[in-house]
């Protein structure tokens, strides 16, 4: 393997990561923009989502044993499990958001935050309890194709990863783009009082964002099992804050933004680690996460620091 | 004259509370149908608050308010929005990064999508040609009266019989002001009543069938618009803005 492959290499890594990353982004951003607030229960909801993929693949009869998926059967195991995910990592936002943000709508300063942590840590442990601390093995339905690029490998997985990030991301921003609910969301990002004298409904706007932003969470926590073939309760913080930093990096807030933080966050963790050291990684990530807040807080594609209270 | 037509809108003894603040005292309007209502008063008055609690964002600790004959002070802002009262917001309030043709269409969000809505989309582009030509351009970058008029079209999108404007001559040159006035007359020729809250009592009650005279909260005049021109009390609360906004 020569430098140029390993380089390729670490790209085709760090692009994988990254749209692992951005999928987490944006579900930060969605509920920022809507409610201003970070919702930390993010990070657990990205680690249940990626044991519901688990339970959904051993459903679907995918075990560590069994042979590996060709054709039809593939795509339709690949894409019932994410579905059952998606929904499922969606509908817990949704309940966490209306069992214990919505009481706190109208309260001001950190309340609703410091409780997304709780939420977190509520299922951090759940998991942990019910499950065991040991790592599970994640089972891959895909047959073991690579594509040899000089001394650089492109595995079927990645490209999965790739198509399935870029589908999921298309279609979030036609729907926020074009569509009549999007609209609405976009509306009550801007400016909530007078989007609900537009007749919307800015409770249905939040319920929204959070299934949204859910879903797509746990799109990325079966990406995650995937990719490194394990899952574990703890695999929820590391993610998720890689995920917040790409989220500040793009500029908090903003869908296009989250999506080019996420790509930018993976790619310096796999060059980074391949030029400094793998355990030097989050130190750079995190270093970046400072200099923004910094130098430019509203973020890459940010307009301006968002001062609302 | 018009009152013969009977009453759109209507506040039954309306109080509003924020906290320990009592805002609207006691407050009873009368608004007919085809008509053009003013609410004047300096600051701190009470007159947002009205506009707020029409739209359903303020409740009222007592009183009623009553549209084509029913209480709706109990019912959400999307189902007062659906029977037919639409906004004209303080400042404008369109939303900034959303192009004009996405800012109508919100206006438009309680209805049925359908042939009807590319109609009323025309409309209107007839009443501000200006607008068709800048339907892709993002609302935040338009000057001040062209946002002006973008956020009457976004009322007019809803179909509304009654628009509620919150000083839609604020920050307006008084030519630009002008225009607005006409256009507000035009709107209300064709059918729409209007309740407008405005600093600009000269300006509105050459426009307005009647008027009512807000001081911190409370009611205390109202007549036919002719009339109160000639108010002498009227002109001394007018001239008393004046110098208000001279020492400011």
């Amino acid at each position: 393997m020569t430098l140029t492959d390993v380089y390729l290499q670490q790209l085709i890594n760090g692009l994988s990561l990254g749209a692992m990353y951005a999928l987490l982004a944006l579900g930060f951003t969605l509920v920022y923009g809507i409610l201003e607030l970070i919702n930390f229960a993010h990070f657990n909801v990205f680690m249940v989502g990626s044991f519901v993929a688990l339970g959904a693949l051993n459903l679907f009869g995918v075990t560590p044993n069994a042979p590996p998926l060709a054709g039809l059967a593939l795509g339709a195991v690949l894409l019932g499990t994410l579905a059952v995910t998606m929904v499922a990592s969606g509908l817990l936002g949704v309940a966490i958001e209306r069992i214990a943000l919505k009481p706190l709508r109208n309260v001001r300063g950190p309340a609703a935050m410091i409780t997304t942590i709780g939420v977190s840590y509520i299922l951090f442990n759940v998991v942990l309890l019910g499950l065991g601390a040991d790592s599970k093995n994640f089972p891959s339905p895909l047959p073991a194709l690579a594509l040899p690029i000089g001394g650089a490998v492109l595995r079927l997985r990645e490209v999965l990863i790739w198509i399935v990030s870029l589908v999921l991301m298309a279609a979030l921003t036609w729907f926020v783009q074009f569509t009549r609910m999007g609209k609405a969301m976009r509306a009550t990002a801007q400016d909530p009082e007078a989007a609900r004298m537009m007749g919307i409904e800015v409770d249905r706007v939040i319920i929204l964002a959070f299934f949204l932003g859910s879903a797509l969470a746990g799109a990325g926590g079966l990406m995650f099992g995937l990719y490194y073939n394990f899952t574990s309760y703890i695999i929820g913080f590391t993610a998720g804050l890689r995920a917040f930093t790409a989220a500040v990096l793009g500029g908090i807030g903003n869908v296009p933004g989250a999506m080019l933080g996420g790509i930018i966050i993976g790619l310096i963790e796999a060059m980074g680690g391949q030029l400094v050291s793998a355990s030097w990684a989050d130190v750079i990530i995190f270093s970046i996460l400072v200099l923004v807040l910094v130098f430019r807080p509203a973020g890459l594609l940010g307009r301006v620091a968002p001062n609302k209270s | 004259m018009q009152r013969e037509l009977g009453l759109l809108l209507e506040f039954r003894g309306v109080n509003t509370h924020y906290g320990d603040l009592h805002v609207l005292k006691d407050v009873s309007y009368e608004i007919g149908r085809g008509e053009i209502v003013a609410l004047l008063g300096g600051n701190a008055c009470g007159k947002s608050t009205t506009m707020k609690t029409i739209m359903g964002v303020v409740r009222p600790t007592s009183g009623s308010v009553i549209f084509e004959g029913q209480p709706i002070e109990r019912l959400r802002t999307a189902e007062r929005v659906k029977r037919g009262i639409a906004p004209v917001l303080e400042a404008r309030r369109l939303f900034p990064r959303m192009t004009v043709l996405e800012n109508l269409e919100l206006g438009a969000y309680t209805r049925k999508r359908g042939p009807e809505l590319a109609e009323d989309l025309e409309r209107v582009y007839e009443l501000f040609p200006r607008m068709k030509e800048r339907r892709g351009q993002i609302a935040g970058t338009l000057s001040g009266g062209e946002q002006q008029m973008v956020a009457i079209g976004r009322a007019l999108m809803a179909r509304p019989r009654l628009i509620c404007m919150d000083e839609p001559s604020m920050g307006l040159s008084p030519l630009l002001v002008e225009q607005v006035f006409d256009i507000i007359q035009q709107i209300n020729r064709q059918g729409t009543t209007i309740f407008m809250v405005e600093q600009n009592a000269a300006m509105a009650l050459s426009i307005a069938h009647r008027a009512y005279v807000l001081q911190t909260g409370q009611v205390v005049l109202s007549g036919e618009a002719a009339k109160l021109r000639e108010n002498p009390a009227i002109r001394e609360a007018y001239l008393g803005e004046l110098q208000v906004s001279a020492a400011a």
